[in-house]
């Protein structure tokens, strides 16, 4: 598969994550969540609202930064996602950088949102392309938000799943651990278990994530592309290169 | 009333404490500059609720003491080479955040009151690191609940580029709350603005709901163009082939030292 498929494909298989979602909030650099919380819209008619952080068009927030966060807390956001430099088995995020803190080698931007959205967005996905023990590690050297926590803290949300570029793991709250749903196009559970960095639970009959509906990757590149386009533009280029001619 | 950048940034005095909004929100990265050229030093600078490139500038100068916020992002340019210099050599003292505990920070501060509760954070590391964050019973709780309470941050200035200013003082934010909030919090607020407005920004009800007052504007300089290289959300796009240029330049000390020659200290002061 090519790059633009694959990316293509995350697209379709994330817009079917929001089907049941109202409210979607998405992070000023997130090109492939954004375009699929636009694709589910397009497609489902859920979500009904999406934010996009940074962009003018398709953020109706009018009381300032805040009131993402103030939304979130009060239960309106239904989905979010979250990245990390490192992403360990327990579902704990690194957004810090590498070794000790406060002088991290590679620095990375910094912790943004994700220490209170992580807590308070039912459904955060995490999504992350590279899939290697660089990334997936056993243990993530600065805890920017903790997947699980204790019983007595307030906590409503949480990560649902883990989406790579070589396959969909979810996350089960109750033992902590990732399980492996799907394995995509390309990749295999040997590769899997080669280049992730913590144990999780898996099936030796793991079967291939489903490739997306052409009618889907149709509604993508003619009502979707547009809207794409006006929020990312560098990346709807990338994107839709091949497909000038056709669309 | 308008005055001019350079009797603007005059008000910022070495060691003070500064707010600025982040990239999307209206960086006034003119003023940046003219500190930089005033040699201001040992700023706190606090990024609202994170950074981009005016923090790389002023810390790559050599002008930031302390900085608070919850990211360092150039986006698509990433990694910044002045901070990540900064962060290995520790020559900058570093208070990382998260987003909505800056933003309360400065809502406690607005509303004058000591801290704000904040859900979440708890079992995070920043916890751990931050000088000022508590974790307290929630004392309305019968069961245990443990909060974190947000110190109130008071910053000397909020520092922003705005589309709109009036004769007044009166600075047209739109629906950019966010800088209504950091300049209420401080103790005042240096805008510069992208156009002078004919009138009085408060005489239209449809503007008034996005103006700040005057009360809370230290002091205001037309300047167009004022966020440049960065974007604006009030009608431009970002100067994409200066920001490749600064990264290029900027990955060593001396080709960062050649961008301040050629960019900063040739400008000229307005």
């Amino acid at each position: 598969m090519t790059d633009i498929n694959t990316k293509i494909e995350l697209i379709c298989f994330i817009a079917n994550l929001l089907k049941d979602t109202n409210h979607v909030a998405v992070g000023a650099a997130s090109p492939i969540p954004g375009a699929a919380a636009l694709l589910a819209k397009e497609v489902y008619g859920s979500p009904r609202h999406v934010n996009i952080l940074g962009s003018v068009k398709n953020n109706f927030f009018t009381n300032g930064a805040q009131e993402l966060f103030d939304c979130a807390a009060q239960g309106r956001i239904d989905a979010f996602f979250l990245s990390g430099g490192q992403i360990d088995g327990s579902a704990n995020i690194n957004l810090m950088g590498v070794g000790d803190y406060p002088t991290n080698s590679p620095r990375w931007s910094g912790t943004f949102g994700s220490a209170y959205l992580y807590f308070l967005i039912p459904k955060v996905i995490l999504f992350r392309e590279e899939h290697s023990r660089r990334v997936l590690v056993d243990k993530v050297d600065f805890i920017s938000a903790p997947g699980a926590s204790e019983d007595n803290i307030y906590r409503t949300g949480g990560p649902y799943g883990l989406l790579t570029n070589k396959a969909f793991f979810k996350f089960n709250k109750q033992t902590r651990r990732f399980s492996l749903q799907s394995i995509h196009e390309g990749s295999s559970l040997e590769d899997i278990l080669n280049n992730t960095g913590f144990s999780f639970d898996y099936q030796p009959n793991t079967p291939q994530t489903v490739l997306s509906s052409q009618k889907m990757r149709q509604t993508l590149q003619q009502n979707t592309r547009p809207k794409i386009e006006e929020v990312y533009p560098q990346f709807a280029r990338t994107l839709f290169a091949n497909t000038e001619q056709t669309s | 009333m308008t005055t001019s950048l350079r009797e603007l940034v005059a008000h910022i005095e070495s060691g003070m404490s500064v707010a600025v909004p982040t990239d999307y929100s209206g960086v006034a990265m003119s003023a940046i500059r003219e500190i930089i050229r005033q040699d201001i030093k040992k700023l706190h600078l606090i990024g609202v609720p994170t950074c981009g490139l005016q923090a790389e500038l002023l810390i790559g100068a050599g002008a930031v003491e302390v900085f608070e916020s919850s990211a360092l992002t150039l986006g698509e340019y990433n990694p910044a080479p002045c901070f990540s210099r900064a962060v290995k050599n520790s020559t900058i003292k570093l208070i990382d955040a998260t987003c909505p505990a800056i933003h309360a920070a400065l809502q406690a501060s607005q509303k004058g009151i000591p801290f704000m509760p904040l859900r979440g954070i708890i079992g995070s590391d920043l916890l751990n690191h931050h000088p000022n964050w508590k974790t307290i019973q929630n004392p309305l709780a019968e069961q245990e609940d443990p909060i974190v309470i947000i110190p109130a941050i008071k910053p000397d200035f909020a520092l922003f580029h705005a589309p709109l200013v009036d004769e007044h003082g009166n600075v047209w934010v739109g629906r950019r709350k966010e800088l209504v909030t950091m300049s209420q919090a401080s103790r005042g607020a240096l805008v510069t603005a992208e156009k002078l407005y004919e009138g009085n920004l408060l005489e239209d009800e449809k503007l008034a709901a996005g103006t700040l007052p005057s009360l809370y504007v230290t002091a205001s300089a037309v300047t167009p163009n004022g966020s440049w290289p960065l974007s604006f959300w009030h009608g431009r796009d970002e100067d994409s082939e200066h920001l490749k240029l600064y990264c290029k330049m900027a990955k060593t000390e001396e080709g960062f030292r050649e961008y301040l020659d050629q960019f900063v200290f040739q400008e000229v002061s307005q």
